[in-house]
């Protein structure tokens, strides 16, 4: 089993006529996902890579009964697709565009709460590389073929961070089930605590890799649930440890504003939950590989 | 982004906030013509940069003669202000902003902010102004009032109406405080603002309520539908090479370390800092080239890392995905080949095609030392920096 989404989920890619979104649907069905529709108002009626294009994400899902969604919308429109791909009763949108106005993510979150939470829509992103299930399915920009499929679960904030985690692991012989990209924006559709809740209760997944950077509340959020809820282990790495306060570190959110915020300050947290902590991001593959022999 | 006080308070009071007269200036003597066209007999001169903390860095100075404020002006312009915000090479101050003085009778904390717990903007208010909000939270922290705006609705005038009377204001101020708030507001709301702060707002002894400073900061995403916002942006109070990189399209941040950096990704940039600093050196830079490390990026960010005169050793660690390791070989050597470097490179791929990448490195002949993984390239930099034996052995 994996998390989010398997094999079978039916796929719309949202700017499936761009450049960057033809591309990828391109990788995502030579790795298997299937990809039923993609949509690009006023290019309803053509096709790209053989995937029928429609106007409206309605009427993409009621001809092609999509329940997932990949956005590679541009920044100044992407917000707008995501409450469209709630309001045509999708359950999980990825967003990989990069660069979206806070206050729209703000806009976008409200609007998905007039859905009961059972049938809210679940968002993951934007500014992330998606969800990928090792061998079974991809909803993202990830290089399918640095993963090796296993037990392990991955939430991580940024893209290339997670390959480096994932090259590491597969050093080690360790495998993941899936890895989730929640992106690098201070608003996001779903937390890290969001994807342990997840991995905790998927059977296939044994132990989860964390990892964390500087800036908001979240990996505090997170420890407080691994320290009442997690029974599978988990560890961690929290990047920048080396940034000085107050400045930003390339991803929108990445700043260090306020107390608990900083790459130490999580460490500590985390440490205090029970995490077991990669001292620098060259030991994530080793800290995994010493877990799990504990745990054994 | 952010701006400066003048262009903050311009902004605020549009929206209904009242700030005192004022003006700004280029030179001294425009700073004195200001100063008489404000008119009154006491003025305050304040250095516009963008940074907090300018009176204690002596960047504000009361005057009470128009002479006073020309001299005050001449030793202002030009001079470089080091206040706990800019860093150690400080801030140049090229514009002033002469302001008619006030008399207070209370000081007032006033600050919006986008709050990542809740996911919405946030009010934050206290009793005790006049110093900064970490300050407040440190010595008053019971001052502090928090209130988290529903984003559908916008700031109905009872929230407005609760924060003045939490402040303790008398009645005869609260009208002018929730105007002041829901100005604020608004503000942030229609500009895409990330942060709003008043430090402090005063209330008079003429019993008026008055920003007496203002600070606004802009969502750098939304700057592409906010022309007259974007048009703000003062490049003087920014970084030369942060400016240079971002005009190009990389996330640049300069450090103060000798070890130069070029990576693809934020979180990989950060994480290849951190390597460094754990192998015992440090960064010069956090530098993200992007996902797509295309030949023309790779020699652009070469440039921009050698243009810092502390680097003595370039790290490349570029995990290749989508990309593929051989074409950003191509462009390291391409880069290389048309404007060497005079200090050690260090070069890490991974990721797709990597054999092939690392061939090329190896065929271009030039002296380039290659690592496998994270751990390695960071010794290698740190040893090459110090000149290690190291460095004859990886070559």
């Amino acid at each position: 089993m994996t998390i989010l989404l398997d094999r079978a989920t039916p796929v719309l890619v949202l700017g499936i006529t761009g450049k960057i979104g033809s591309f990828h649907t391109q990788e995502m069905i030579a790795y298997g996902t299937h990809v039923v529709g993609g949509v690009t108002p006023g290019k309803g009626g053509s096709s790209v890579h053989n995937v029928p294009v429609f106007d409206t994400i309605k009427e993409a899902v009621d001809r092609t009964q999509a329940t997932a969604a990949i956005v590679f919308v541009p920044p100044p429109f992407a917000a707008d697709s995501i409450m469209e791909a709630a309001d045509a009763g999708l359950k999980l949108c990825v967003a990989i565009t990069d660069g979206i106005p806070a206050k729209d993510m703000i806009r976008v979150k409200r609007y998905m709460r007039r859905y009961a939470r059972e049938n809210r829509m679940q968002l993951i992103g934007p500014n992330c590389a998606g969800i990928i299930s090792p061998g079974k399915s991809l909803l993202g920009i990830m290089p399918g073929h640095i993963y090796l499929p296993g037990h392990i679960g991955v939430v991580g904030r940024s893209g290339t961070l997670g390959y480096e985690a994932a090259a590491q692991m597969k050093e080690f012989g360790i495998g993941i089930s899936t890895s989730v990209g929640i992106g690098g924006d201070p608003i996001n559709g779903s937390s890290f605590r969001d994807m342990l809740e997840l991995f905790e209760k998927d059977p296939d997944t044994h132990a989860v890799m964390m990892i964390g950077e500087i800036g908001g509340p979240q990996e505090a959020e997170a420890a407080n649930y691994i320290r009442d809820h997690m029974t599978k282990p988990v560890a961690a790495y929290v990047a920048g440890l080396s940034a000085p306060k107050g400045r930003r570190m390339g991803h929108a959110g990445a700043i260090i504003q306020a107390f608990g915020e900083s790459a130490s300050e999580k460490v500590e947290l985390l440490r205090d939950a029970g995490v077991a902590i990669s001292p620098s991001p060259s030991e994530i593959g080793r800290t995994m590989e010493s877990l799990l022999k504990k745990a054994a | 982004m952010d701006i400066h006080e003048y262009q903050a308070k311009e902004i605020l009071a549009r929206f209904g906030v009242a700030v005192p007269p004022g003006g700004l200036a280029y030179s001294p003597e425009q700073a004195a013509y200001r100063a008489r066209d404000i008119g009154g007999a006491k003025w305050i001169v304040k250095a516009q940069i963008h940074s907090g903390g300018r009176g204690k860095a002596g960047g504000v100075k009361l005057c009470s003669s128009e002479h006073q404020v020309e001299e005050a002006a001449d030793a202002l312009f030009g001079k470089r202000l080091v206040t706990h915000q800019t860093g150690p090479s400080g801030k140049t101050v090229y514009r002033v902003y002469v302001e008619g003085a006030v008399a207070i009778k209370r000081e007032i904390y006033l600050g919006l902010v986008l709050d990542r717990k809740s996911e919405r903007v946030m009010v934050v208010a206290s009793s005790a102004g006049g110093m900064e909000i970490e300050e407040i939270a440190e010595r008053q922290p019971s001052s502090i009032i928090r209130s988290v705006v529903e984003p559908a609705v916008g700031m109905p005038a009872f929230q407005a109406r609760e924060i003045a009377f939490g402040l303790g204001l008398e009645p005869a101020l609260t009208q002018q405080a929730v105007t002041t708030i829901l100005g604020c507001y608004k503000a942030f709301e229609e500009l895409d603002a990330t942060m709003v702060e008043i430090n402090p707002l005063v209330v008079t002894e003429d019993n008026r309520l008055i920003a007496l400073d203002a600070k606004m900061t802009f969502d750098d995403n939304a700057l592409f539908r906010l022309p007259h916002i974007a048009e703000l942006r003062d490049k003087s109070q920014e970084d030369a090479r942060e400016t240079r990189a971002n005009d190009r399209g990389l996330s640049y941040v300069g450090l103060d370390g000798q070890i130069g950096c070029i990576v693809n990704g934020a979180g990989l940039a950060m994480a290849t800092m951190d390597m460094i600093k754990a192998a015992g050196g440090e960064p010069a830079n956090f530098l993200d080239i992007g996902g797509g490390a295309t030949p023309e990026r790779v020699a652009k960010a070469f440039r921009l890392v050698t243009s810092d005169e502390n680097v003595r050793a370039i790290l490349v660690n570029i995990f290749a995905g989508i990309n593929r390791c051989d074409w950003v070989a191509e462009g390291i050597v391409m880069a290389l080949q048309k404007s060497p470097v005079n200090m050690p490179v260090v070069v890490r791929l991974a990721g797709t095609h990597v054999e092939e990448g690392r061939k090329i490195l190896a065929r271009s002949g030039l002296p380039i030392i290659r690592a496998a993984t994270l751990a390695e390239a960071a010794s290698r930099a740190v040893a090459a920096w110090r000149n290690d034996s190291l460095t004859q052995v990886a070559s």
